[in-house]
């Protein structure tokens, strides 16, 4: 066998390593339900769930607690299959938050009733669906 | 006034450049394939097509900028990307904040790089503008804004507003122009976000020029002789997209509130990995120049290079990565037109390789262990894996979108921790790199087998095991992964710095770039791992007030809340908030928010107080005062460390109405080391909702507690004029002085109590820091009491972050380095090229 294939079959066996272990790295995405059951079956690496943020009739943002220290914050989520969930988050409230039209939480649960998210992404509207133009400078 | 002439110029400019590119590319084909009598007026006629379509392209982008420059708000761009206080260079970022915006930036660049090629070149000018010319139609399309039926083919960013929004007003008023803009993104108002993008552009379309010779030698069946032309500008734009890279990093890390430079971002991502192929690319080529092995890779390599800045474009402005990547892009629509884009090519170049991949003279020779070949083979190889690690996870929501297009269901996410996964692949593959650097470059200099190499590695290995031993130590390394990656960088730091001294005394520097690029790359790789491996965030909050969950222990809070005043020990350093500031125009520093009261206008207050640094009056109390960015504050931060003050820093935060809390942050450097200071939360006090409060009897000299503040009542006076203004006959006038302390700041507040006839006034005094208002409710000439009604709201503070980055300089000075040694080579290249030339050999 010459060296050539000898490297050639090691990139090969590399490049395959690299996509078995990016496979197996990579995060799902789960419903706050699903993401559950496997936080008690014991898996607790992080998973993504997507979602809004609990609004009431008017359409108001609810349940947005921030804590004492203003460090930290906890907000409800509703994932897409309508499961409410409070969500605890190690950082203050981001920007924009409030605004977003959905949000990614990457994390996992720490506690029956609590999911910490150790990242949030947020969608926020963007400018092109933007309807109202201020009439007047302010 | 409603002004639709720019708009329609700007159209017509985009339909001229299409139409243009269209009609040149095929004139320079039949030039390219034209006998040698026809081919002097084909060339004109082709070259005249092209600098229609270069006239063209400059007019759309001037008259874009004049609509943004003129605040033309009837044009939704300009409404939507700039707004009346933004300075002229900021209006340049405005104009490619768009994606239309970006990719006019693009057409630019690729006429630019299209008028040195034809004034360059002799041989090549057909076939290589004929690529040039498809690519730039492609281009064009995307801003082309033709609609036919339910086909939309670009995005104009001539659009008026009224035909894009769908606010009511136009349906009253279409003849409505907004009176400002909704402006640019506060992130972006940035002096990197006016240089970045035209880097970055810039190396996106010089990826275009090692393509496009690529494709002319395949198409002319000269397989080889496309590589001396495309070299010196594949190492440009190798060049260029690093410096693009680098600035984004940097622009990140002094501006962005992301805590660091690099995020593996899917964004990020997306140009690295073009990088990284067109750097295996240039090793191939010049390995190719030397000993005719490697042509193929080189070809491949080349072509991955351009069809991956293809799909980093798609992948960024298609919206396909959705909700994976903290940038935010909007999906124009243009996902299919991009992605055709990127298809024709692929098709392209894979028809014209394949079909002569037969002819492509190959070496039969076995590449030898102690051959150079071999090692930069080995070298490229790993750049190829390097690449290949990061655009497989990357294209995860790709995989999702393609899974979903055949009516599948596919729940994979990218990696969790992105910075965690991508690291513990990169940074193994980049010690490979750097020992490969630190070998193959003796290979390359000198014939060697066995024995040569040990005499020669001998020296510069004991030589870098002494600087790594010394880094290490000094530098308290001791993790064992660290270790490894100073070691490996020291060794081809040390190894290639060998090879630069020799260079350096046979005089020949041209020759040297090399050299130096592999030694910038050690140095990124150990400012790499010092900054990230060892970053440390100081702010960790001992406070000890949680929810009481027991999990939430274990969990780090990395900010801290700062109360204004009051001193917060952060591992060394002792450190105070002081309150809010603002940039005014002609004052050095920052001057103090409560000095300043805006009056309405864009960008403009009026000095409460005197403004005065260092002794110098620079505005008297009345004055009128230009603000920078009224709606940026400073925030004050003071560290000490036993007592004495350190330093101040003024992370910069913005409550920005449509997008929430923007952020930059201040960092103090040293040469070893920055302390990097955000903020990530503020009290808004803009409005601020008074909670009433007590009220307090009090005599002068007396003491009492305003919202635990000790405050003493000094004594009242009788003022015969009020804000400069003198009273009126038979008022009274009464100020009451009090002192509010907090910590060690002494407040002074002076509400006063008027009375006029039978009408009694009270001029509340207001101190936002504290917050507290202080107003005179009544005087008790009996009792010589005065009644103070104080109302109170939430002082200010402010939550930041805080974290000491180690040897970051090390980090950017590599990066430097690695640019000089980029720009040593191409000079040698083009010099080589422009040789063969004038002996007209191309």
């Amino acid at each position: 066998m010459k060296r050539g294939h000898i490297i050639g079959l090691g990139i090969i066996g590399l490049a395959i390593i690299i996509i078995i272990t990016s496979i197996g790295d990579a995060s799902t995405y789960e419903s706050f339900s699903t993401a559950k059951t496997m936080a008690v079956n014991g898996k607790t690496e992080a998973i993504h769930v997507v979602g809004e943020l609990k609004k009431d009739r008017n359409g108001e943002v609810v349940g947005i607690e921030v804590g004492q220290d203003k460090t930290s914050f906890t907000f409800i989520m509703v994932d897409n299959d309508g499961t409410e969930q409070q969500v605890y988050y190690n950082e203050p409230v981001p920007a924009d938050f409030i605004r977003s039209e959905q949000v990614v939480v990457i994390g996992t649960y720490k506690s029956e009733e609590m999911f910490v998210a150790d990242k949030i992404l947020m969608k926020c509207p963007s400018k092109y669906q933007e309807t109202d133009v201020k009439t007047a400078s302010s | 006034m409603m002004n639709t002439f720019m708009g329609n110029l700007g159209h017509f400019m985009v339909i001229l450049a299409f139409v243009s590119a269209l009609v040149s590319a095929v004139s320079y084909y039949y030039y390219t394939r034209a006998g040698e009598l026809e081919k002097a007026s084909w060339r004109n006629f082709s070259r005249i097509t092209f600098y229609i379509h270069g006239i063209a392209s400059v007019a759309i982008a001037f008259s874009l900028f004049e609509i943004i420059y003129n605040h033309r708000f009837e044009y939704f761009y300009a409404y939507s990307h700039s707004s009346m206080g933004l300075p002229v260079h900021y209006m340049i970022s405005s104009f490619w904040e768009g994606q239309e915006g970006a990719f006019i930036l693009w057409i630019f660049w690729n006429v630019v790089l299209g008028l040195v090629v034809i004034h360059t070149n002799k041989f090549w000018e057909g076939p290589v503008m004929l690529v040039f010319m498809l690519v730039q139609a492609f281009l064009v399309s995307m801003i082309l804004g033709v609609v036919i039926g339910d086909l939309k083919i670009g995005s104009s960013p001539f659009m008026l507003l009224r035909d894009v929004s769908e606010a009511p007003i136009f349906q009253i008023n279409p003849e409505f122009v907004p009176e400002d803009g909704t402006g640019l993104n506060p992130l972006l108002q940035n002096i990197w976000m006016v240089i970045h993008p035209p880097t970055l552009f810039l190396g996106y379309a010089s990826t275009l020029i090692p393509f496009a010779f690529l494709m002319a030698g395949l198409g002319l069946k000269k397989y080889a002789e496309w590589i001396r032309p495309a070299l010196p500008w594949a190492i440009f734009s190798a060049m260029i997209l690093g410096m693009g890279i680098i600035m984004g990093a940097y622009w990140a890390y002094v501006t962005l509130n992301f805590g660091g430079y690099w995020n593996w971002d899917p964004v990020e991502n997306a140009v690295y990995v073009p990088w990284l192929i067109m750097v295996a690319a240039i090793h191939t080529m010049i390995t190719f120049k030397k000993s005719s092995t490697a042509l193929k890779t080189s070809m491949v390599l080349v072509i991955s290079s351009f069809i991956l800045v293809l799909y980093a474009t798609f992948l960024v402005r298609s919206g396909v990565l959705g909700d994976s990547s903290v940038h935010s892009f909007t999906d124009l629509g243009l996902s299919g037109q991009l992605l055709i884009y990127m298809l024709f090519f692929l098709a392209v170049a894979i028809f014209l390789a394949v079909r002569e991949w037969k002819h492509i003279p190959t070496s039969e020779k076995e590449a030898s262990v102690y051959s150079r070949e071999f090692w930069i083979f080995i070298g490229a190889t790993t750049l190829g894996l390097m690449a290949f690690q990061v655009i497989v996870p990357t294209s995860i929501p790709v995989y999702n979108a393609l899974v979903e297009s055949f009516g599948g269901l596919s729940n994979l996410a990218p990696p969790a921790d992105q910075i965690g996964f991508y690291t513990k692949f990169q940074l193994w593959f980049a010690v490979a790199l750097a020992l490969l650097t630190g070998i193959g470059q003796f290979f390359w200099w000198n014939k060697m087998d066995k024995q040569d190499l040990k005499n020669a590695l001998v020296t510069p290995y004991i030589v870098s095991m002494v600087l790594a031993a010394l880094i290490i130590t000094i530098g308290k390394v001791y993790d064992i992964t660290y270790i490894v990656i100073v070691l490996a960088g020291a060794f081809t730091i040390v190894a290639n710095s060998t090879i630069l001294i020799k260079l350096l005394k046979k005089k020949t520097f041209k020759l040297s770039g090399g050299s130096l690029a592999h030694i910038g790359l050690g140095m990124v790789l150990i400012g790499v791992m010092f900054s990230s491996g060892y970053s440390d965030t100081i702010s960790i909050n001992m406070s000890g007030l949680t929810y009481k969950k027991d999990w939430e222990d274990e969990l780090n809070k990395e900010n801290v809340l700062l109360w204004i005043n009051k001193p917060l020990q952060m591992k060394e350093y002792e450190v105070i908030y002081r309150g809010r500031y603002k940039k005014v125009v002609g004052v050095p520093g920052y001057v103090k928010a409560d000095a300043l009261e805006a009056t309405g206008e864009i960008n403009q207050s009026i000095a409460v107080r005197d403004i005065a640094v260092n002794d110098q009056l620079y505005h008297q109390k009345g004055d009128t005062v230009k603000l920078v960015l009224e709606e940026n504050s400073y925030f004050k931060v003071e560290y000490y460390q036993e007592d004495d003050l350190k330093f101040t820093l003024f992370p910069m935060s913005q409550p920005n109405p449509t997008m929430g809390l923007i952020s930059s942050p201040d960092s103090k450097r040293y040469l070893t080391r920055d302390l990097y200071t955000h903020v990530s939360a503020i009290n808004d006090y803009e409005e601020p909702e008074w909670k009433e409060g007590d009220r307090v009897n009090a005599a002068p000299g007396e003491q009492f507690f305003i919202n635990d503040f000790v405050t003493r009542f000094e004594g009242a006076e009788v003022v015969n004029e009020l804000d400069g203004l003198p009273l009126e006959e038979g008022d009274v006038a009464v100020k009451a002085n009090l002192t509010i302390l907090d910590y060690d700041v002494e407040k002074k507040l002076a509400p006063i109590f008027l009375i006029r006839g039978n009408q009694v006034g009270k001029i509340p005094d207001i101190d936002n820091d504290l917050g507290i208002r202080v107003e005179v409710e009544n005087i008790v000439p009996e009792e010589n009491k005065f009644v103070f009604k104080v109302d109170t709201y939430q002082k200010d503070y402010v939550v930041m972050k805080a974290a000491v980055k180690p040897m970051i300089n090390v980090l950017w000075l590599g990066t430097i380095v690695m640019l000089i040694g980029f720009s040593v080579a191409i000079f040698r290249r083009f010099d080589e090229f422009q040789k063969m030339k004038k002996k007209g050999l191309e």
